[in-house]
């Protein structure tokens, strides 16, 4: 825990002295609002949480103090990780939500997106119904198709 | 048990009160904004048991699982609902649909999540996925009219077109000594033009363009120049400016320019040139709600006062009714709250959970790619966490 030379602390706890385990502040370097107002959604919705908030102290520093106080003497570092963990599937159920929507995509070099749209192309002849319940998205497709190959 | 106010009718749209459609009987949970990504009143199926406008068509026990994703939605807010987080509801309640993509910009609407995660998408977008620009320029000669920290700045902020996923990012500090990076962090990128004078144009021409050779500087006199082993890795994809005609500086003869840049890996948090998206941006779907029949000459002006398409007049027994054909079309001006009869009749609100995200990019990631990257850096950003949550708690 303790930093040696360059290294720089990630995540500290900082606990009031002669309270318990349930109410800490967290103070999260180089974050801001973006994972602050996400995390604490997540972990409000938990219903062991009493409270759960968090401040930007200064907007000069870029560290944000994370407070979560639970009910029942739960442990504060649990809802986090809980709340963390949460948010981590929900980001992942929307990238599998919308890399869903482009079959083809997601290829680095020429080869592997012309390979990949014969296959694709393939795919659609078969299964004409399959892009029949969003009339738009077949648009999409069809306007993939045609912006990517030029 | 108290019931709380339905959520189609939120606070905050203009008119707060509570009414149409029918309301309903005995403290049933009362669901959900209602779905309208194309197209609002027509077409919807109105559920059996109240007319919330929820497009599924199920009975009561669907309704109990919308209002899912509220700030306002936390458990013990409202007394006997259950708010906790729930990942069935989520996942059901959850959709994506892409409205319009094209090699630069898109637009898609997220339905089903909060404002606080959408906004984190939207805050990365900007912010926080990476790109390549220029960083460090090493000017030989540059006795052009434009100073060298001029020309410096609009250097740094033309787009390269280089995956950024193929790069590290340069370790600073380290190699303070050494000023030259090495191939898996750097791109090295030359320009180097003279401007002379066109010895064919003729005695009595004023026009630059005749008059002088290489005057103009553009983006396209930047040219690539591998190092290590680049030219055999990126051999088919050519790396330079995304845009060929950005105007850079502008010569007159005898002045030139011999500039030798690197490029490095950043974040927009750190300068603005390494955003990637021209902008991104979300605004929520708009909600219309008609409280009383309107009809004639009134619905008329009704029209008059949205965007067009929102409103049509639909003819009833000889008469014109208005009736809101597609919300998501209008601009939001308001307009019908200027005139005194009018503003009594709609109801104009948000759909709190329906996100139309518009990204539009520079042209260095395709812009699905960018969407893609951002979700990708929320979850690094709360992997970053556990991992030092365990860490800690293994000390």
């Amino acid at each position: 825990m303790a930093g040696e030379g360059e290294k720089k602390a990630v995540l500290e706890m900082v606990q009031a002295d002669g309270a318990d385990e349930g109410c800490v502040t967290f103070v999260l370097h180089d974050e801001d609002h973006t994972l602050g107002n996400s995390l604490r959604y997540m972990i409000m919705k938990n219903a062991d949480v009493e409270f759960c908030g968090y401040t930007i102290t200064h907007p000069s520093e870029s560290k944000i103090n994370f407070r979560i106080q639970t009910r029942g003497g739960i442990p504060a570092a649990e809802p986090l990780r809980r709340g963390l963990n949460e948010l981590s599937d929900v980001c992942q159920h929307v990238l599998n939500t919308f890399q869903g929507l482009f079959p083809s995509q997601e290829s680095c070099g020429e080869a592997d997106l012309v390979l990949s749209f014969l296959n694709w192309r393939k795919q659609q002849e078969a299964n004409l119904n399959f892009h029949a319940r969003n009339r738009t998205e077949k648009e999409t497709l069809g306007v993939l198709a045609n912006s990517n190959f030029k | 048990m108290e019931r709380r106010e339905p959520l189609l009718y939120r606070k905050g749209g203009a008119g707060g009160a509570k009414d149409s459609p029918p309301t309903r009987q005995n403290g049933s949970q009362h669901g959900e904004r209602g779905r309208n990504s194309e197209s609002s009143n027509i077409g919807r199926i109105w559920c059996d048991e109240c007319k919330c406008g929820c497009d599924r068509g199920f009975g009561e026990a669907q309704h109990v699982l919308c209002g899912v994703v509220h700030t306002t939605d936390f458990p013990g807010n409202y007394p006997g609902y259950d708010d906790t987080w729930n990942v069935e509801k989520f996942q059901k309640n959850f959709r994506i649909d892409v409205v319009h993509l094209d090699e630069n910009s898109m637009e898609f609407d997220m339905v089903g999540i909060d404002a606080a995660i959408a906004n984190a998408f939207r805050r990365i977008l900007l912010a926080e996925v990476p790109t390549m620009a220029i960083e460090k320029v090493f000017i030989y000669s540059n006795t052009s009219i434009v100073q060298d920290e001029v020309l410096a700045h609009r250097l740094g902020l033309i787009p390269i077109k280089a995956d950024p996923r193929l790069f590290e990012y340069r370790n600073t500090g380290e190699e303070s000594a050494e000023e030259e990076g090495s191939e898996i962090d750097t791109i090295q990128l030359q320009l180097k033009i003279k401007c002379s004078r066109n010895p064919r144009a003729s005695k009595d021409s004023s026009d630059p363009r005749e008059l002088y050779l290489n005057h103009m500087v553009y983006s396209k006199d930047i040219k690539w120049v591998p190092i290590g082993n680049q030219a055999d890795v990126f051999a088919d994809c050519c790396i330079g400016p995304v845009h060929d005609d950005i105007l850079i500086a502008q010569l007159r003869p005898g002045q030139e320019l011999d500039i030798v840049m690197h490029c490095v890996k950043g974040i927009g948090k750190d300068h603005a040139k390494f955003s990637p998206v021209a902008t991104a941006s979300y605004r929520l779907l708009p909600e219309i709600t008609l409280l009383e029949v309107v009809e004639g000459e009134k619905a008329e002006r009704l029209k008059q006062c949205f965007s067009r398409g929102v409103i049509d007049l639909e003819d009833i027994n000889g008469t014109k009714v208005a009736k809101v054909v597609n919300s998501r079309l209008d601009t939001c001006s308001r307009e019908v709250l200027r005139h005194s009869d009018l503003k009594n009749v709609v109801k104009l609100g948000r759909v709190r959970d329906h996100f139309i995200f518009t990204v539009e990019s520079t042209g260095i990631l395709p812009p699905d790619v960018l969407v893609t990257e951002a979700i990708k850096v929320l979850m690094a950003k709360c992997q970053r966490f556990l991992n030092e949550l365990d860490s800690t708690v293994m000390e």
